[in-house]
């Protein structure tokens, strides 16, 4: 990392006159803490059209389109439900097995996707990043958010697949679009990190695909969290996944108790992530363009 | 000069030469710390250069500034600080007003999406809001002339095609300040000249331009102020002519000229000049004839059945006139090929002389000849400028009647 914290042209802040008058400045960084959200804001527009290519280019040229988004997990379903709910007997908190992985899977899928998008974003970006000038903030956080349109299709699947199950939605269900976001963020935060580092260093691009692996074994996709020992339940929430799944599924089922413990661990781990990430990922900023 | 609307100051940029080649591995960064861990807490050893150092400059409002000078020295760099793409190491700039940058034709296009997404797109990208394409989307995709195709995925598209469309996206980018790195060297010569003619109307709206070109031509048509960057720091700044023409001299003089040793014992051609009509320059015509040229030869072998080429080229490449003698027997020494037009009826513009000399088979010298020829003679053609051809014919008028 010695390249990296030696390199003093990184972030800064492009200060505008508070006055009407568009003036720039263009300076060297200065300081370390320099977030500019007021100017992500400023360009929501080119946001939406990242996230509206992204959505568009997916699934050009595939035979079954964007169908994908549900043969993916509805066959992982299937097989996890052959292998590790009829074979194995994993316990599923008294729901039908496949309706207890199902909801969990259309979320895991979502951060899985998303997690690789992100971390590639700047990369693939790169004839863009050298050639115009926008916040590079924008590439991580249209990642994240572009995969919420698959999410959604899923998400549909999945409730008529529960319905189905003849399990009826409870009071719950109006506390899930919070363990969404809990997702969203983390997919942020670790993409914000991941990203950066994969401009840098493109061993990154090869780690993810291990990264995401080895996390979908640490989250309670196939297995229900309290097969956990409850003393180290609070550590299995410092994955914030776990906090998210096991969220999901109870707010989707409304059965099981409210993860409370998992879930404070996982939001405060997720609120040092993603503010790292921010701060990381501003930092490199200035530098990106020439470093990618 | 107005007020000024982009003021640099001072500004340098330093890259770090492994940052910019190569992408590092993390390999080597674990391999170096293990082995010295304290280096993570040190400098790195000044594998660096300056791109640029100390670049001052102010554009007034309206003005286009040209950006001239060599590969690598540090135009682009400029370009790049200025539009925000990367940051200086220090120094400052302020602008006042709303930039766009052209850095490159067809920024942000992708291949899968139709011209009418990627005309979106790639709008979106350079700083147009989603209103402001909307209004301008016919306009766009008439001067592109793509109005068959814009539901077509850009990848069935011919390389014209796409660099018509990219282009006429960015022609309608309507920003205060508008910086321009060498993108008009793309597309066929009409589409060339059409982007030239929008440029030019761009700059007459009192928009503030930077050009970088290597096309001096181009500097010459747009430009009212030239800066010449050489090796990172700013050489020379100044009315466009002038600034034009010492960098051509400068260009000439270290590979042509007699002083340059390592080319001292080769046989080229070292320069060129008007000999009539005297003018001026040496490189500006402003008759159309009789003309005489010379061609000064520099011959350390001799040459026995030597053929010797000539060409005349326009700025756009299209040849004029070529013609070849042959048998020629030259001696060692300097000689002066002269070459003498009892009429030359060119346009007023720039053109290039190719000069060639061939020994037996083989070729021993190729030259383009540096400065270029500028004509300046009074056009003889028709008043509009559609309607001007190759030829700058003065003619005679006048109506003989028979009575009838």
């Amino acid at each position: 990392m010695a390249s990296v914290t030696s390199n003093p042209s990184s972030t800064g802040p492009l200060a505008s006159r508070p006055s009407g008058s568009l003036t720039l400045r263009i300076e060297p960084p200065r300081t370390w803490f320099e977030l500019r959200l007021q100017e992500l804001w400023k360009y929501r527009e080119l946001l939406l059209f990242f996230i509206w290519r992204d959505v568009k280019v997916r699934y050009k040229q595939t035979a079954i389109g964007v169908s994908w988004v549900i043969v993916q997990p509805l066959l992982t379903m299937l097989v996890a439900t052959l292998f590790f709910g009829r074979l194995a007997k994993l316990p599923s908190q008294g729901l039908p097995y496949s309706v207890f992985c199902f909801a969990a899977l259309v979320p895991w899928t979502y951060f899985s996707t998303a997690l690789v998008l992100a971390t590639n974003v700047v990369v693939e970006n790169q004839r863009v990043i050298t050639k115009v000038y926008f916040p590079r903030l924008i590439l991580p956080v249209s990642a994240s958010l572009s995969g919420l349109v698959d999410f959604g299709i899923g998400f549909v699947v999945l409730l008529i697949f529960t319905f189905a199950h003849g399990i009826r939605p409870a009071w719950t269900l109006a506390l899930l679009p919070l363990f969404l976001l809990l997702a969203v963020f983390t997919v942020l935060g670790v993409g914000l990190w991941l990203s950066a580092l994969n401009a840098l260093y493109r061993d990154v691009k090869y780690l993810t695909p291990f990264i995401v692996q080895f996390w979908t074994l640490a989250s309670p996709v196939y297995y229900s969290s309290s097969m956990v020992p409850e003393r180290y339940r609070w550590l299995y929430g410092l994955n914030p996944m776990a906090g998210v799944i096991d969220g999901f599924r109870w707010a989707l089922t409304g059965t099981g108790q409210a993860p409370t413990s998992t879930l404070l661990a996982s939001s405060l781990i997720v609120c040092i992530v993603l503010f790292s990430g921010l701060l990381f990922f501003n930092y490199m900023e200035g530098s990106i363009a020439d470093r990618v | 000069m107005t007020t000024a609307v982009i003021e640099a100051h001072g500004i340098s940029k330093r890259y770090e030469r492994g940052a910019i080649s190569s992408s590092g591995l993390l390999r080597d960064t674990l391999a170096r710390t293990l082995r010295a861990p304290w280096t993570l807490f040190q400098r790195q050893k000044p594998d660096t250069f300056w791109a640029l150092n100390d670049v001052s400059l102010q554009v007034g409002e309206g003005e286009v500034l040209g950006l001239i000078g060599r590969n690598g020295s540090g135009k682009t760099t400029l370009l790049k600080i200025l539009s925000r793409i990367t940051r200086p190491t220090s120094g400052w700039a302020e602008i006042h007003g709303r930039v766009g940058s052209l850095l490159e034709v067809g920024t942000g296009f992708h291949p899968e999406l139709t011209g009418r997404e990627n005309a979106y797109l790639s709008g979106a990208i350079l700083g147009m809001s989603r209103k402001e394409i909307t209004r301008k989307f016919d306009e766009i995709v008439a001067f592109a002339e793509l109005e068959k195709f814009v539901d077509t995925p850009v990848k069935h598209y011919s390389s014209g095609m796409y660099v018509r469309l990219a282009f006429a996206v960015a022609a309608h980018l309507e920003p205060e300040i508008l910086l321009v790195d060498e993108v008009l060297a793309v597309g066929d010569v009409k589409f060339q000249r059409k982007c030239l003619g929008k440029m030019g109307d761009v700059a007459r709206a009192g928009r503030t331009i930077i050009l970088v070109s290597h096309q001096l031509n181009q500097i010459r048509r747009l430009c009212n102020r030239t800066v010449w960057v050489d090796s990172g720091e700013v050489r020379q700044t100044g009315p466009t002519a002038e600034v034009v023409s010492a960098y051509e001299t400068a260009m000439t003089a270290p590979e042509r000229g007699s002083a340059s040793s390592s080319a001292q014992d080769k046989t080229h051609f070292l320069s060129w000049r008007i000999l009539e009509p005297a003018g001026d320059s040496p490189h500006r015509l402003d008759s159309v004839g009789p003309v005489s040229v010379a061609f000064r030869l520099q011959v350390s072998a001799p040459i026995r059945h030597g053929h010797q080429g000539i060409a005349l080229f326009d700025s756009e490449r299209r040849l004029m006139w070529a013609f070849a003698n042959d048998d020629l027997t030259l001696d060692t020494g300097i000689h002066d090929l002269i070459y003498k037009f009892p009429f030359l009826p060119l346009c007023p513009k720039s053109y290039n002389w190719q000069l060639s000399l061939w020994n037996e088979k083989e070729n021993v010298d190729l030259w383009e000849a540096i400065p270029e020829l500028q004509v300046a003679s009074p056009n003889y053609q028709h008043a509009l400028d559609e309607w001007n051809g190759f030829l700058n014919l003065p003619s005679e008028f006048r109506i003989s009647s028979e009575k009838g």
